[in-house]
Formats: structure tokens, C-alpha cells, sequence
């Protein structure tokens, strides 16, 4: 890939994003608990739960929104390097963004690519980047336009290109595809998949639409507070608790879309306790 | 300055001849861009009521200003000002209370005290042109140290431009990107707090506020890039700000709410081009 420069091997097979003990206390009040989990790199991991589960949390405190304790730590197997905290992609929701400011792609990508004032314009080396960041979800034509003027799928794919530059450790997707219409969802998660297997990415994704989640996910993790369900989406779905839950019997995690990836036995920290 | 006079000498208009009307409108064409760029950002993260209690609360400045025994209480004004900015930014990011609301006590404490001190002994008409502003009393003196300002604030908002934008588009997404929002927002208030007190006693502080927020609301509705949402506001607030004056001179009103009157006007004819 032409992108970026990074800080470890773009293409690793074996890092991953490791979280022990993890837990958030908002108030006094614990909100997430004894939290272990590792994301594996070119894996997609969707966590699901109901509301108040702490899921949004999660997110946050992995983007050091709020306070957390416990350990966070991006390892490379392969080297036995570890890293620290993971570098963060954040593809927020594309309902909080203020479409209504006269800005364009361009103007995104310039906000956070460079130091010159973005009113000169982007700059010739940023704008190769960017045109390059937008190739990876094929929205290159959309530099030029104005965010308010994009469809809701195409603002998400753009936001989605804009996490990706820099190429994160970590890409976190927060209800990514709310609001989005039906071939607009169909699209992004195509894409989402695509690339996790292409730049091998690690990927968390929170979102409430199960069905679309199933088709996507690698992994999921039913979260209500702890981690109360983990493994394959058919397995997730297919556990007591979820259907309680969710109060509905999932059939549809299709078996053709979903990727089953070689187990990374070898992360090199294991999980103190273990993951259930 | 010598150029300038021989300049506007040779209008054969009665105006030019003027001396005062000379400084004024210099004074104009430095405010009229500090008020098109700093409005833009206050638009866009919708701090219009924040610069509007600024405005407000300079007030209480003015009477510290005097009691402390002061001719000219600009000093202390620009002081209480900046520090009124802080506090509220301060209280924004750590209370409970709604951003407005916050927003609003503090505007009525501040005006409050002001009336109060200032009214001691009945002597409140005296304090009555920091009200409506006079621009026409503007001394050379005055006009140097307003190109300061004017110069220092447009260096900072140069300088911040790129993180102020993101942060006021998705102040999340900025955190994610290593912008520390809350010191850029607060800078940001502390130059917005120093420009509006600066201003109230040519323009008033009834009406300063408009000056910020209307070249800014009407370019918003023309505008499709930050290039030209900065360019039109520019060229709205320098139209408003020279024919404002004028006007004011021939119909004998004050220039401060003339000049708002003019910006009023100008706004709503961009109201058909405004997008959706």
C-alpha cells in the first residue's frame, strides 16, 4: 500500500489489541468490569448488548474519552514488540457531524493532515494522501464536494477514509451505518470487510442492527457490563442469554459472508483469568 | 495614514473631509475582518450566546474599571473579559448544567453587578455610550492599538484554524486525532472575550454581537467550501461595516447599530440561496 507511513508492518498476521482486567467506573458507579479481550488484527469484532450495556463506554475509553482501569495495549507477536496504546481510528456516528457547515472532503482531509490553514487549500502531498485514503473506499470523486451534500452512505465511507489515514492499529466503528440507507449499508460493510482483509485491520464495531452485524463479523462479544458471550456470531446469537435479551431467534448469520480466520493462538500475553 | 488622507481628500464628498469620519472608517475596514473570521468559527460551533454574554458582561468590566479609579477602564475591561471566557469554558466542560444555561447565569450575574456598581449614586447616564458604542470619537491612539489586536487575533486564528474546525465539527473525532479541544476552545473563547471587549465602546454592547454572528450566518447560506464561507463573510462584513457607516452619517444615527442594520439587511438577501 502507498499510504501512510506506520509505525509497525502494515501487513502482520499476528498483532493484536489487548485489553486485561479492563474496566470503567463513570460516577462511582462501575459501568464496565473485568474486561478481557483481545482484537486481533484482520479480524472484525462486533460488540453487541442492550442499552446501558456500556458498549458506547468501551469506545470511549479505548479513544481516552474517560478514565480507565486495567491494562490497554497494542503487542506484535511476531517480534514479541509491544507498542502501548494502540493508535485509534474513530469513525464516529455521521448523525453528530454538523452537515450543515459549508466544508468539503477536501476541507476534512486538510483539518487533520496538515498545519497550514485549510482555507489555502490542501496541500499538493495531503491531497495525494487523502485521494489515496478515499481509493480505498472508492469515494475518490467526492474530494471536491461539500459533506452536506454527500448521501449518508457516501459522508460514512468518506469518514471511514478519514479514520484510515493514518492507517490506525485499531479502527473503531460507532453505529456506523445509522441513518444510511439499505444499499448504503449493503456497501459499507462490503468495503469494511474488504479492507480488514486487505491492510489486515483489527476492528471494533458497535451497532444495533444484528442481522447486519452477523453477515460482517468475524467475532462477536455480547457485553452487558462484563463480557457475557463471545465466540462466532452463530454461537453468540444461538446462546440463551442473547435471545432472552434480544427477545428473537436469529437464523440469518450467513455462513457464505462471514470469514473464519486461523486462530492467533500466538498472541504472546495471555489473558489473566482467561476470556469466557 | 498621509496616503490615506490624500485618498479619501479627493472624494468630493462631504464625509471625506472629515476627520473623524477618516479614523472611523479606518477602524471599520480592521474590525470588519476580525468580526468575519472569528463569527465564522463562533457560527459553526454555535457559541453565538457565549460572545453574546461577553458582549454583555463586559459591562461589569467597565464598572471595575472605574471604581478602580480609571479614565479609561479598557484594560480592565479586556481583563475581565478574557478571564469571564475562561470561567465559562471552565464551567462548560465540568458541570452538570446545560452549556446554555451556564451561559445565561453568568450573563445576568455580569450585566447585574454591572448596572449595579455603575449605578451607585444615580450616575448611570454617564456609562450610557459603552451601550450604543460611538465610533466617531475613535482616536489615532486607539486605532494602533486595535491594529494589534486586530494583527495578534488573526495570527492565533491562523494558527488554530485547522483544530478549531475539527473540534467544532466533531469534538470526539478531534480528541481521537490528538487536538486538545478544550484548550483550543478555550483560547479561542479568550480572543473572541478580548475582540468583543475591545469593540463595545465604538460599536456598543447591545449590538456587538451581531457583527460576529451576522456576515457569518449570511456567507454560510452562500458558501460550499471553508474558502468561501471565510471569503464571503469577509466580504459581507466589510460591505456592512462601510455602508453602515455612511448611512449613519447622512441619517445622523448611531454607527454601531446602523452598521448591524446594514449586515441585517444583507443576511436576508442571501436567505433564498441558503442550500435545502
Amino acid at each position: 500500500m502507498n499510504g501512510p507511513a506506520h509505525h509497525h508492518p502494515a501487513s502482520c498476521g499476528g498483532c493484536c489489541t489487548q485489553l486485561q482486567h479492563f474496566g470503567v467506573r463513570l460516577g462511582g458507579t462501575p459501568v464496565l468490569e473485568e474486561i478481557n479481550l483481545h482484537v486481533h488484527c484482520g479480524e472484525l469484532t462486533a460488540i453487541i448488548g442492550p442499552n446501558g450495556a456500556g458498549k458506547t463506554t468501551l469506545l470511549r475509553a479505548l479513544l481516552g474519552e474517560v478514565p480507565f482501569q486495567g491494562g490497554l495495549q497494542f503487542v506484535h507477536s511476531g517480534s514479541d514488540q509491544q507498542f502501548g496504546r494502540p493508535r485509534v481510528g474513530y469513525v464516529p456516528q455521521r448523525m453528530d457531524l454538523d452537515v450543515s457547515a459549508p466544508a468539503t472532503v477536501s476541507d476534512l482531509f486538510a483539518s487533520v493532515s496538515q498545519r497550514r490553514p485549510l482555507w489555502l487549500g490542501l496541500g499538493a502531498r495531503q491531497r495525494e494522501e487523502a485521494l489515496c485514503a478515499l481509493g480505498m473506499v472508492e469515494a475518490q470523486p467526492l474530494l471536491g464536494k461539500t459533506i452536506g451534500a454527500l448521501s449518508g452512505g457516501e459522508l460514512q465511507r468518506v469518514l471511514l477514509a478519514l479514520a484510515l489515514h493514518p492507517m490506525p492499529d485499531l479502527l473503531l466503528l460507532d453505529e456506523p451505518v445509522s441513518g444510511v440507507d439499505q444499499a448504503g449499508i449493503e456497501l459499507f460493510y462490503r468495503m469494511v470487510s474488504e479492507l480488514r482483509r486487505r491492510l489486515d485491520l483489527s476492528i471494533l464495531l458497535v451497532s444495533h442492527d444484528l442481522a447486519a452485524v452477523a453477515r460482517v463479523a468475524d467475532r462477536m462479544i455480547f457485553l452487558n457490563h462484563r463480557v457475557l458471550a463471545d465466540g462466532t456470531p452463530a454461537e453468540v446469537l444461538a446462546s440463551p442469554l442473547v435471545k432472552q435479551v434480544f427477545g428473537m431467534e436469529f437464523t440469518g448469520a450467513e455462513p457464505g459472508f462471514v470469514r473464519r480466520l486461523p486462530a492467533h493462538e500466538s498472541c504472546p500475553l495471555p489473558a489473566p483469568g482467561g476470556v469466557p | 495614514m498621509s496616503l490615506w488622507h490624500s485618498l479619501l481628500g479627493a472624494l468630493p464628498c462631504e464625509w471625506a473631509q472629515l476627520e473623524f469620519m477618516r479614523l472611523a472608517l479606518v477602524a471599520v475596514l480592521l474590525a470588519a475582518p476580525l468580526y468575519a473570521v472569528l463569527g465564522c468559527l463562533v457560527v459553526n460551533s454555535r457559541m453565538a450566546f457565549f460572545s453574546e454574554a461577553i458582549g454583555h458582561a463586559a459591562l461589569t468590566g467597565v464598572a471595575l474599571g472605574t471604581l478602580a479609579g480609571l479614565a479609561d477602564p479598557t484594560p480592565v475591561v479586556l481583563l475581565f473579559s478574557a478571564l469571564l471566557a475562561l470561567a465559562i469554558a471552565w464551567l462548560r466542560r465540568s458541570s452538570v448544567l446545560s452549556s446554555d444555561t451556564i451561559i445565561g447565569l453568568v450573563m445576568a450575574g455580569a450585566v447585574a453587578l454591572g448596572v449595579v456598581l455603575l449605578s451607585r449614586g444615580g450616575g448611570f447616564n454617564r456609562y450610557t455610550h459603552f451601550l450604543i458604542g460611538d465610533i466617531l470619537t475613535i482616536a489615532p491612539a486607539e486605532l494602533a492599538r486595535l491594529a494589534v489586536l486586530a494583527l495578534a487575533t488573526l495570527l492565533i486564528w491562523a494558527v488554530l484554524f485547522n483544530r478549531l474546525f475539527l473540534a467544532t465539527l466533531h469534538p470526539v473525532l478531534a480528541r481521537s486525532r490528538g487536538v486538545n479541544v478544550w484548550a483550543v476552545e478555550a483560547l479561542f473563547s479568550v480572543v473572541i472575550a478580548l475582540v468583543v471587549a475591545m469593540s463595545i465602546a465604538w460599536i456598543g454592547l447591545l449590538v456587538i454581537n451581531s457583527l460576529l454572528i451576522l456576515p457569518a450566518a449570511a456567507a454560510r447560506n452562500l458558501a460550499r467550501s471553508t474558502a468561501a464561507y471565510l471569503g464571503w463573510a469577509l466580504l459581507l462584513s466589510f460591505l456592512a461595516g462601510a455602508a453602515g457607516l455612511l448611512v449613519s452619517f447622512y441619517a445622523a444615527t448611531a454607527t454601531g447599530a446602523t452598521i448591524v442594520l446594514v449586515a441585517l439587511a444583507l443576511f436576508l438577501l442571501t436567505l433564498p440561496f441558503r442550500r435545502r
